[in-house]
C-alpha cells in the first residue's frame, strides 16, 4: 500500500542534478573557450601530418591567397612596445588609447601610413575594411621592421623577466621567439618565398609552418 | 469601505495562494535545463578546439662568398610546377651539351598519390626506413635509451657515403618550385619527406637551365 502511494506522489523526475551538471559544463566551456576574434585575413592552411603545437612566443605572418602578408605578435606587452618602436621609426605618433586598442587587435595588414586610421576604426568597419597587406619591398620594408622590432622587444622582455626571476630566486624558463608562417594552401609559392626572403635577409632561418592536422600517413 | 473590501478580497486571495503553495513547493526545472543545454551547445560549437599544428622547418642560409658547391651523393631533385605538377631527376644535373659529355638530364613525371612520390621515396630511402624501424622496435622494448635513439636516427639520416662497405649516403632531397606551384604542393612534399624519414632536404631556387628543362618537359 505504501509503495503504491509513493509512486503516485512523484511522477516527475528531479531535474536538479541535471541542471547542476549542465551549468557546470556551461561554465567550463565559457571559461575555456577562446573567443574567436575576427581576423582581417582568411587563411585556409594546407594539411600535413605534423603534430607539433604552436609555441607560445611567436611572431605570426599570415599570407592570404593573393600573397599579401599580415603581421601578428601574440604577447600583449611586446606588441605595444613594437608599435611604439615602429611609430618612432616612421615618425607617427600614437596616443595611449590607440596603443591599447592595438594591443587588443589581431593580425594587421595595413602599411604604417594608414595604421592610425585603421586603429581608430569601429570594430565593425575594421572587419569590412580591405587590408592591402604590409609592404615588404626593398625600398619600404615595413614587414622587415615589424619583425625586427618584435624580435628586439621580445628579447628585451625575456631579459627583464629573467632578471626579475633571478632576484626573486625563481627558476626562469626561457622560451625563444619563434617565427610562424600561416599561408593559404592556394597561395603561389613564389609569394611565400619572397616573404621568407624577408626573414632570411635578417638571418632568421627557422620557421614554424602552420598546417591543419591530417589523419594518418597516407595522403588522400 | 473600499479598504475593507479589498482587505476581504486580499484575504481571499491569500487563502487561495496558500493552497496553491502547498500543492507545489518545488520549482519546475525543465525550462532551466533547456536553457542550460542551449548555452552548453552554443559554447561547444563556438569554442575553437583545434589548436594550430605546426611543421618546423629550416631554410638554407645564404652561402658565403667563397662557397664552392659540394657534390651531393644520392640526391633527388623535385620540381614543382603548375596544376600540381611534380617532376624529378636523380643525382646531378647535366644540361644539354655539357662539358663532361654526359647525356643530358631528363625529368620523370610523378604525382602526389601513394603510387607516385610516396613510393619513390620509400624505395629510395629503404635502408634508412628499415634502420629506423628496427631502432623504434628496440626503443619500444627498452633496449636502447631515448637519447641514444634520437642520436642514432640522426646519424642514420645524415650518414656519409662509405664506398668500401657499399653504403651510399643518406638520401638528400632538393625541392625547387617554379612560379606556377602553390604553397600546398611544397607542404605536401615536405610532409611526404617527413613521413618517409628523409633527414636532409632543402627548398631552394631553380637554376636557369633547370627551369628551361622543366618548361620544355611540362608543356
Amino acid at each position: 500500500m505504501a509503495e503504491v502511494s509513493s509512486s503516485k506522489g512523484s511522477p516527475s523526475l528531479d531535474m536538479t542534478p541535471m541542471v547542476d551538471l549542465a551549468f557546470l559544463l556551461v561554465t567550463f566551456f565559457m571559461l575555456t573557450a577562446t573567443s574567436r576574434v575576427s581576423e582581417p585575413v582568411v587563411v585556409d592552411t594546407p594539411s600535413s601530418t605534423a603534430d607539433k603545437l604552436l609555441p607560445k612566443n611567436v611572431v605570426l605572418i599570415s599570407i592570404d591567397q593573393a600573397g599579401k602578408p599580415f603581421y601578428n605578435i601574440n604577447n600583449g606587452d611586446v606588441r605595444k612596445k613594437t608599435l611604439q618602436k615602429m611609430a618612432q621609426q616612421y615618425k607617427i605618433e600614437f596616443t595611449q588609447q590607440e596603443i591599447e586598442t592595438f594591443s587588443g587587435m589581431t593580425s594587421i595588414g595595413v602599411p604604417m601610413a594608414s595604421l592610425k586610421k585603421y586603429i581608430n576604426m569601429e570594430d565593425a568597419d575594421r572587419v569590412k575594411a580591405k587590408s592591402p597587406g604590409i609592404p615588404y619591398d626593398s625600398t619600404n620594408n615595413e614587414l622587415g621592421n615589424w619583425i625586427r622590432f618584435g624580435q628586439i622587444e621580445a628579447a628585451r622582455q625575456a631579459k627583464a623577466e629573467r632578471e626579475r626571476a633571478e632576484t626573486l630566486g625563481r627558476e626562469f624558463k626561457y622560451e625563444p621567439l619563434r617565427f610562424a608562417i600561416k599561408a593559404d594552401a592556394k597561395t603561389n609559392y613564389i609569394a611565400v618565398k619572397d616573404i621568407i626572403k624577408v626573414f632570411t635577409d635578417m638571418e632568421i632561418y627557422s620557421f614554424n609552418l602552420i598546417t591543419d592536422l591530417e589523419e594518418g600517413p597516407a595522403e588522400e | 469601505m473600499a479598504d475593507v473590501n479589498t482587505g476581504d478580497g486580499g484575504g481571499g486571495g491569500k487563502h487561495a495562494k496558500k493552497r496553491a503553495k502547498k500543492s507545489s513547493t518545488r520549482i519546475d526545472m525543465t525550462p532551466m535545463v533547456d536553457l542550460a543545454f542551449l548555452l552548453l551547445t552554443f559554447f561547444v560549437l563556438t569554442s575553437t578546439f583545434a589548436k594550430p599544428k605546426t611543421m618546423e622547418i629550416n631554410f638554407p642560409a645564404k652561402p658565403p662568398i667563397d662557397f664552392k658547391p659540394q657534390k651531393v651523393n644520392n640526391a633527388i631533385t623535385v620540381f614543382l610546377t603548375k596544376d600540381n605538377g611534380i617532376y624529378y631527376y636523380n643525382g646531378e644535373f647535366y644540361p644539354v651539351g655539357n662539358e663532361k659529355g654526359v647525356p643530358p638530364t631528363t625529368l620523370t613525371k610523378t604525382d602526389f598519390s601513394d603510387e607516385g612520390l610516396h613510393k619513390l621515396l620509400l624505395d629510395r630511402n629503404k635502408r634508412t626506413i628499415d634502420v629506423i624501424a628496427k631502432l623504434t622496435d628496440q626503443l619500444k622494448k627498452k633496449e636502447i635509451a631515448d637519447t641514444t635513439f634520437k642520436r642514432l636516427v640522426r646519424l642514420e639520416k645524415g650518414r656519409k657515403q662509405d664506398v668500401a662497405r657499399g653504403i651510399e649516403a643518406g638520401l638528400t632531397v632538393l625541392i625547387k618550385a617554379d612560379d606556377g606551384a602553390v604553397y600546398k604542393n611544397v607542404i605536401d612534399v615536405v610532409d611526404e619527406l617527413n613521413i618517409c624519414n628523409v633527414g636532409i632536404y632543402a627548398i631552394i631556387d631553380m637554376g636557369a637551365k633547370e627551369l628551361e628543362l622543366l618548361q620544355a618537359t611540362s608543356k
